[in-house]
């Protein structure tokens, strides 16, 4: 089998090329589950199911699309597991299903599916596509939980609905509304892109 | 639910529940695109146009086909189709009539199929039970509200272009930074009105 290491697209999706911090796409989704760590792992989990299995499936059939259609070819695949996805919380999760609302509905058109698609299993074979998917997916749920992690401890002073901070702390109530998710994602990027420039520096150094 | 009246609904689209500063919805292309003020102007009515049409046309057929054939759940799928096959119409009526605005917004046409904000409207609208008046008035005024909000961001951005920042903070960084400065300005509106 040719084709990347295993470990090379892990270390791409996760961190190299995480698609958060690193690329700015797929955030239009990310930020509103935030305000509670269980959304966020709920969302993550239903994005990295949907971006694996749509890898595969257009890595699987790439040789068989016309090369013009294939953009709705991919939105339908999206969708198919999409709804798939979504039935599945309204049938076993509810309540979880009516805190999503229309974001899992906005999966759909979550860039980093779409990205992933036509960036990587357009041109790699399906299992590589599968592993890239997984990837991009566990990326983009650690960005969600760090964000989460900070909204809920300081908004309600609960990690994964467990009270953390007792009666003491006073609830943040900024943290619970949207501008928080924007500071605090601002915050990550900024940290993130400062350690990719010194990783940059450190390898040219490396190289000259 | 009570009848909200479409202008009050309208309203609060743009101010109190703005697509960008309340669900982050459409956040892709307002960050990539609002570098100056004319495209990001055309992009906004880009997606205002798009939106407005795009919600009345599911409206119609998310109430008059989908719901008397029992096949609500496929309605991600009927949705983003035709959003995909709307804007591909427009796409050749403004290459073929407005060239110039084509040049300018050509790349981000096709990113329109891709912008939260277009499907996530629809999909408030069906949550939400809108009437038909209701689901225009929240689209155009979502419309506006995404296209105000992308002109004061390329605003802002030209502001601070020449500054100096820290290099992890260009680009990306402040422009989420600014984004929640904006957004808790646009939390002082949430007296006027409030819809859910």
């Amino acid at each position: 089998m040719t084709g990347d290491s295993t470990k090379k697209i892990f270390n791409k999706g996760i961190w190299e090329d995480n698609p958060i911090v690193r690329q700015i796409i797929g955030i239009c989704s990310a930020l509103a589950v935030t305000n509670l760590m269980l959304n966020s792992l709920i969302m993550g989990l239903a994005l990295t199911f949907v971006t694996a299995f749509s890898e595969l499936t257009v890595s699987l059939i790439r040789k068989y699309i016309p090369k013009h259609i294939r953009m709705m070819v991919q939105v339908l695949i999206i969708s198919v597991y999409v709804i798939i996805v979504d039935l599945f919380l309204k049938g076993y999760y509810p309540e979880m299903s009516r805190a999503l609302g229309p974001y899992v509905g906005l999966i759909i058109t979550n860039c980093i599916i779409m990205g992933r698609c036509e960036g990587y299993a357009q041109n790699n074979p399906p299992f590589n596509s599968f592993l890239d998917g997984i990837a991009s997916g566990i990326g983009y749920t650690i960005i969600l939980l760090a964000i989460s992690f900070v909204r809920e401890l300081l908004g309600f002073g609960t990690i994964f609905g467990f009270q953390v901070l007792s009666d003491w702390w006073t609830n943040w109530t900024i943290m619970v509304m949207p501008p928080s998710a924007f500071f605090i994602l601002g915050v990550i990027v900024w940290w993130a892109r400062s350690r990719y420039e010194k990783e940059e520096r450190e390898r040219r150094k490396a190289t000259s | 639910m009570i009848e909200l009246n479409p202008f009050i609904i309208f309203i609060a689209a743009i101010f109190t529940n703005n697509m960008i500063f309340s669900y982050f919805l459409g956040m892709c292309s307002f960050i990539s695109v609002s570098n100056e003020i004319p495209t990001s102007l055309g992009l906004g009515q880009a997606v205002t146009f798009v939106l407005t049409f795009t919600t009345m046309l599911n409206y119609i057929i998310y109430h008059n086909i989908l719901v008397p054939l029992n096949l609500e759940y496929l309605r991600f799928i009927v949705f983003i189709v035709s959003i995909a096959a709307f804007v591909q119409l427009v796409e050749m009526i403004i290459e073929r009539y407005f060239s110039n605005l084509y040049y300018t917004l050509g790349i981000f046409l096709p990113l329109i199929t891709v912008n939260c904000a277009i499907l996530g409207v629809s999909l408030f609208m069906v949550i939400r039970n809108y009437t038909f008046l209701q689901s225009v008035g929240y689209a155009v005024g979502s419309g506006l509200g995404w296209t105000l909000a992308i002109v004061a961001m390329a605003g802002a951005k030209q502001r601070i272009k020449n500054n100096k920042l820290p290099k992890g903070l260009e680009g990306p960084g402040i422009t989420l930074i600014i984004t929640g400065l904006m957004a808790l300005a646009f939390v002082g509106f949430s007296g006027i009105v409030q819809i859910q």
